[in-house]
């Protein structure tokens, strides 16, 4: 869990930092879609990609560029910690 | 135009061409020589559908005399671009002037700063390789779609390659010196002839954002930004431009490898998009339109949602120079 956990907060982080939420007051919560909210552009998923395959040394292949796995800070985390678990990256990089 | 009149099809388009002439050449009168106080039109000519249309609207409203097209070639240009350009230009008989922008590009590292980025994902990419960038398909599923070159050797063989973002922003920037440099020559003549500049927008391009902010999207005056793609080649029928321009697929003529408007930005085919455009636009339900388009239910509701998406995404290059604090004197 607290893998997880560190997981959303560092793809909080780097949303938060990298993609300006409008100056109005909104928060992005965990199941909020990216794509839904248009917090993210096409470019802006190359970004995301390329964040989590140098922090947590993952290659992310386009099968697996889909919402499911990439579209909330909650799929993310999910998708990146069974990865993880499964023996694929690292966190050292963290 | 609506569908009680029967199931939604490209007839809700269809335009009454003399009478929307009038108005965009009165327009053209009012706002060029009446408000800007011009004496005329600098028109850029691509060869393409839009482009035509605007000399043939601007011949119409100004006389031809008052109308220069502008002729800027560069060495990646498609080779049919000339000589279309020239064909317009004559049929209504108004001057041109040609500006080959190569050795400017060069000059400002357009091509190789362009080549170094996409040497980035894609190593051996080099002397006489042909490149474009291209986005998958938005139909047939949900699924993030990520900017990939695609390149040809000199022997013909094709590569892929994801882009990075970085390597996208490079390439997309480095390219851009194509619009902007043309859009220079644009003013420079503007300015000789106290003429004002036309931009060649139709509503799709103008709608989602698909211009070059301070290129090919900078204009004193954009005369068929209301119309949708297929209005355009009525108005185009109408005004006799030439068959060979209409004909002639649409193209973005940006890069080496010919890439359609489709691959790299609208996805589907101009007439699809239209409709799907028209339809959102008036509140018309995805299943009103997947009969008439040709595709299902689920892939017209993305392309509405991709419609929302690249006018969020794309926002900030229709916005103006924004100021802090107003200043009430001058008229904005």
């Amino acid at each position: 869990m607290k893998q997880r956990e560190a997981i959303e907060n560092d793809v909080r982080r780097f949303i938060t930092e990298n993609f300006p939420l409008g100056g109005s007051g909104f928060e992005l919560k965990g199941s909020d879609s990216f794509l839904e909210v248009g917090v993210i552009d096409s470019v802006g998923v190359l970004e995301l990609i390329e964040h989590l395959e140098s922090t947590y040394d993952l290659q992310i292949p386009d099968a697996d560029v889909l919402p499911e796995n990439l579209d909330s800070i909650d799929a993310i985390a999910r998708y990146v910690s069974l990865r993880l678990d499964a023996g694929d990256g690292s966190n050292d990089n963290r | 135009m609506t569908t009680a009149d029967g199931p939604l099809s490209l007839d809700v388009l269809r335009l009454d061409a003399e009478r929307a002439t009038q108005e965009i050449t009165e327009s053209l009168r009012a706002i060029v020589l009446g408000a800007m106080r011009r004496r005329g039109a600098v028109v850029a000519l691509s060869g393409g559908i839009d482009s035509s249309v605007c000399v043939a609207l601007c011949a119409t409203a100004f006389g031809p005399e008052r109308v220069l097209a502008l002729l800027m070639p560069e060495a990646e240009s498609a080779d049919e671009t000339l000589e279309l350009s020239r064909v317009v230009a004559g049929h209504y008989g108004v001057e041109t002037a040609l500006e080959d922008i190569s050795a400017l590009l060069e000059a400002a590292g357009c091509y190789c700063r362009r080549d170094e980025a996409i040497r980035q994902v894609l190593p051996e990419y080099g002397k006489g390789w042909r490149a474009k960038i291209a986005l998958p398909s938005l139909l047939g599923g949900d699924r993030f779609r990520l900017f990939a070159v695609v390149a040809e050797s000199p022997d013909g063989e094709r590569r892929e390659a994801r882009l990075t973002a970085e390597a996208y922003r490079e390439v997309v920037a480095a390219t851009s010196f194509k619009q902007r440099t043309r859009k220079m020559f644009e003013y420079y003549y503007a300015d000789r002839n106290h003429f004002a500049v036309v931009g060649t927008p139709n509503r799709l391009e103008y709608d989602q954002g698909f211009f070059v902010k301070n290129g090919d999207g900078a204009a004193d005056i954009k005369p068929i930004a209301h119309l949708y793609k297929t209005q355009v080649y009525q108005l185009a029928e109408h005004l006799g431009v030439p068959e060979t321009v209409r004909s002639r697929p649409p193209t973005t003529d940006t890069y080496a490898l010919p890439q359609s408007q489709e691959e790299f930005y609208f996805s589907v085919p101009y007439e699809t998009m239209d409709l799907c455009l028209y339809a959102h636009n008036c509140g018309i339900a995805a299943a009103a339109v997947a009969d008439a388009v040709g595709l299902s239910e689920e892939d017209v509701e993305r392309v509405f949602n991709d419609i929302e998406t690249k006018r969020r995404a794309t926002a900030y290059l229709q916005m103006s120079p924004q100021l802090v604090q107003p200043v009430p004197e001058i008229e904005r």
